[in-house]
């Protein structure tokens, strides 16, 4: 799904159950809620049990009630957002204790976002349980005016907030949940290779 | 003996020049005809007398004027000085280091009185007299490391240790090679060398890495880097891109010996006593291909190395546009006479 | 470049702190300034015993800050065949001289740790020292927790709980109390590291307990000096100059190096640092992994051999030196 090119690149190895964990708790998007539900599949009913599933996606209410079936018995809760849903992440982190473990499975920018949110709690990132599913689109920052650029697809992109055409790298930075965009046209203005959706 | 400090800029009109003397002590990185990619790892030990190496923090005539560009640079961009929380014990190791090896080394240009923790600092050439309180961030203007940062040619980075990793998790970085500090603040070796092609395959950086993390107190070492860079520019970070990323197609046959410099990074790596933390120095030195081939030996081999560079490097340290002007016109230089091994003039 | 620069220090103070422990006090020879250090850090100290030299870790523990003298701590290991504690309680006094390493930090704090928990068991409260020093200067928040056999055998007990106050807890096993790990790790706050020192029983015992509550490896460390494990003899083949050297049942692999005269390359000589990871070109006997540093994949390989910890039980072994 994500090919190793450079050493910043992340690897999402995919998700796998902590038996000893006393919490887990699982943030996903409607994607990643597939890899979820495989999870829950290959361990036992217990684990399950002690999960808490936050699903960061906009849902219809059908789509709700199905995924609850599935992801049953963990608790779910849906959170319209991504970033609501990091809100939230951040409110139970506040209060945890040792023994919970972190998952996250769906795009780049969701797996970026809960990275980047535990670390802020003391979660080491090798310790967060990761796995993609669904589009590959990327969260780039602008490296010249440091706008970030939500959801990309394409490579090159113009910068939604300074208008400079980027080259998409794979130079990620967890720190920024993002990948790094460079100026395409620097040497030559207007230089500009046909726009590739590489990304979707 | 005292320097005799230059007047000049990095930016606009590109004052900056080469004395003959400094000229002869530039840090020429090719010991051989031939490029070859090595770790070259040695001890950071005193060279010899007058050489860039005599001591570990190097001072020279563009001292003043480097530092009046840090601060232009800082004034427009805050972010390329940062430090993570957790550094700042690792901020002080750094002033330490440096202060006391500036007033041991340049007795003449710095002076450092301690009592106790009661310090007193005088930087002659940039006339600042500070009195502050050692580990009392409120006693100086700046957090440490800019505070030292903006008094000593170079850029800074630290390295925190864990996990068996060193972390990029500060720095003062102005004169880059075309890396953002505040992009990778925050990542480990792997991560920050990323963008390096061919040495991670060949296992440079994990043999480097496992080094580093058994460096010692007191044993600092030391290695070259190199790039070009078009007009002596410091400030070629990958943010002001699109303001220098259009020199590159400025190279003509008549302007490639101003216009073309050769960038050599002297990059020192200090272990930090109280942070456990590597404090890791990279001092710029920048020469006109001009003033290369003044050496007879350098003019003969810098087009041969030219030549023989893989085509990765060449992309990636930019040199695609001008690199075939430059040997064109430095192998005028070039009679096909041996060289003598080592680096420096005959 | 092997090794680290070695200092000439003087002894200026023993003290007996408990029953089997002496404090040991270094000034430099020349009363120069010693290196400031980071909390975990320890040092090297060279001992001649007649014929033979030994080089002991030990961590230090005064502040990290004093850069007027060092300080360790040495349990007399009773039936320690090798006899560096025993040359240092037995050999070494007031005015002694000896020679020591700069600082070594290979059990250092996590920085982004929320709350730092320490268990020590005996000895094994050496590096706690210098460490809870940084902890308490930065103000960081950390507790801990310290196993004695008895208040008689156990150092410092009342140094530290006059220093650290309820931070402090100890537990005596002459009276039946035993560190409640459990219920201690089981109440952390995320973002909690555990740090552990002391007998190889009570590292695996504190490692697996932490697993089974959850906790991340990423936040557990852990600090285990041992003296090279004795053994019987063998011989050590080098590839590159020929030669075989004996190394003798009580000697590690690369103290028989050196005895004759050979430049290997060392730093802790623990077993941790991975500075004399060398390669093995033949073997005929069964390699002993005692060292914590190389992996599963690379001991099963049979290429790899940390010569400061490691031997082989019969035969010979060819190394790449």
């Amino acid at each position: 799904m994500t090919p190793i090119t450079i050493k910043s690149r992340p690897v999402y190895p995919g998700l796998s159950p902590d038996l000893n964990a006393r919490i887990n708790l699982i943030v996903c998007d409607k994607g990643g809620a597939a890899a979820v539900s495989e999870l829950f599949a290959r361990a036992e009913p217990p684990f399950a049990k002690r999960s808490t599933v936050f699903v960061a996606d906009t849902l219809s209410t059908s789509e709700m009630e199905t995924l609850k079936k599935e992801l049953a018995p963990a608790a779910c809760e849906f959170l319209p957002t991504l970033s609501s849903g990091i809100g939230r992440l951040r409110e139970v982190l506040n209060d945890a204790p040792m023994g919970l473990r972190l998952y996250a499975a769906g795009t780049e920018p969701l797996i970026g976002s809960v990275v980047q949110a535990a670390a802020d709690y003391g979660i080491d990132h090798l310790s967060i349980r990761t796995e993609h599913r669904g589009s590959l689109m990327r969260r780039v920052q602008c490296v010249h005016c440091k706008g970030f650029i939500e959801n990309v697809t394409t490579n090159p992109v113009t910068c939604t907030h300074c208008g400079l055409t980027l080259f998409v790298r794979d130079h990620y930075s967890r720190r920024l949940a993002a990948f790094q965009g460079v100026c395409i046209d620097a040497e030559i203005p207007g230089d500009v290779p046909p726009t590739e959706a590489i990304y979707q | 003996m005292a320097l005799i400090f230059k007047d000049e800029t990095f930016r606009d009109d590109f004052t900056y020049t080469n004395s003959p003397a400094t000229i002869r002590r530039f840090p020429f990185p090719f010991i051989e005809d031939q490029y070859r990619y090595s770790v070259n790892i040695e001890p950071h030990t005193p060279g010899p007398k007058g050489s860039v190496l005599e001591f570990p923090f190097d001072i020279d005539e563009h001292y003043v004027s480097e530092m009046r560009d840090r601060a232009m640079v800082l004034q427009d961009d805050p972010g390329r000085c940062q430090a993570l929380p957790h550094m700042m014990t690792a901020q002080w190791d750094m002033l330490e280091l440096v202060m006391v090896a500036l007033a041991r080394d340049y007795p003449d240009h710095f002076t450092l009185h301690r009592d106790g923790a009661h310090w007193h600092w005088i930087n002659k050439p940039l006339k600042i007299d500070q009195k502050f309180v050692f580990g009392e961030v409120n006693s100086l203007p700046y957090e440490p490391m800019e505070y030292i940062g903006r008094q000593v040619q170079g850029d800074f980075s630290i390295q925190d240790q864990r996990d068996n990793q060193l972390w990029m998790d500060a720095g003062i970085i102005t004169s880059q090679a075309d890396w953002s500090l505040d992009f990778d603040v925050g990542m480990n070796f792997f991560e920050w060398h990323a963008p390096v092609p061919l040495a991670h395959e060949a296992g440079v950086f994990e043999r480097a890495l496992k080094f580093l993390l058994n460096l010692q107190i007191g044993k600092p070492v030391r290695r070259l880097n190199w790039t070009m860079t078009i007009n002596p520019r410091l400030d070629t970070s990958p943010e002001n891109y699109p303001k220098w990323g259009t020199d590159r197609t400025t190279v003509t046959p008549e302007n490639v010996g101003k216009k073309v410099h050769l960038r050599v990074e002297m990059q020192g790596l200090f272990r930090l006593p109280r942070s456990n933390a590597i404090l890791f120095s990279i001092r710029g030195y920048l020469m006109s291909l001009e003033q290369i081939v003044t050496v007879p030996k350098w003019g003969r081999r810098l087009p041969r190395v030219l030549k023989s560079l893989p085509q990765e490097l060449v992309d990636y340290k930019g040199l695609s546009r001008y690199r075939q002007t430059a040997i064109d016109w430095l192998e005028k230089y070039d009679d096909g006479a041996p060289t003598t091994p080592g680096n420096g003039p005959d | 470049m092997s090794g680290s620069l070695l200092r000439r220090v003087r002894v200026a103070e023993v003290e007996q702190v408990a029953a089997r422990i002496k404090r040991f006090r270094f000034v430099d020879i020349d009363n120069a300034p010693l290196s400031e250090f980071s909390g975990g850090s320890h040092i090297s100290v060279v001992m001649h015993s007649g014929d033979r030299m030994m080089r002991n870790p030990y961590s230090l523990m005064g502040s990290p800050t004093d850069t007027s003298s060092y300080q360790i701590s040495v349990l007399h290991c009773g039936k320690d065949s090798r006899g560096g504690s025993q040359f240092m309680h037995e050999n070494v006094a007031v005015g002694t001289e000896l020679e020591i390493s700069e600082p070594l930090n290979l059990f250092p704090p996590a920085k982004l740790a929320k709350k730092h928990v320490l268990l020590a068991g005996g000895i094994g409260i050496t590096p706690f020292m210098s460490m809870m020093n940084d902890l308490d200067s930065l103000r960081s928040d950390f507790e801990l927790h310290y196993g004695v056999r008895s208040l008689e055998e156990g150092a410092y007990c009342k140094y530290l709980q006059s220093r650290y106050g309820s931070r402090v807890n100890i537990y005596r096993q002459d009276q039946g109390q035993m560190i409640p790990l459990q219920t201690i790790l089981g109440e952390q706050r995320l973002g909690s590291h555990m740090y552990v020192c002391g007998p190889k029983p009570m590292i695996d015992w504190a490692l697996q307990t932490a697993e089974l509550l959850g906790w991340p490896d990423e936040n557990v460390h852990y600090e285990q000096f041992s003296a090279p494990p004795s053994g019987t003899p063998f011989i050590v083949k080098l590839a590159k100059t020929g030669r075989e050297i004996m190394v003798k049942g009580h000697q590690s692999i690369l103290e028989a190096l050196e005895e004759n005269g050979v430049d290997a390359p060392f730093l802790c000589r623990g077993g941790a640092c991975g500075q004399c990871e060398t390669g093995v070109i033949a073997c005929d006997g069964y390699i002993e992994h005692n060292d914590h540093f190389l992996s599963e994949a690379e001991r099963v390989s049979g290429k790899k051999i940390m010569i400061c910890m490691s031997r082989i039980q019969t035969g010979s072994i060819t190394l790449d030196l």
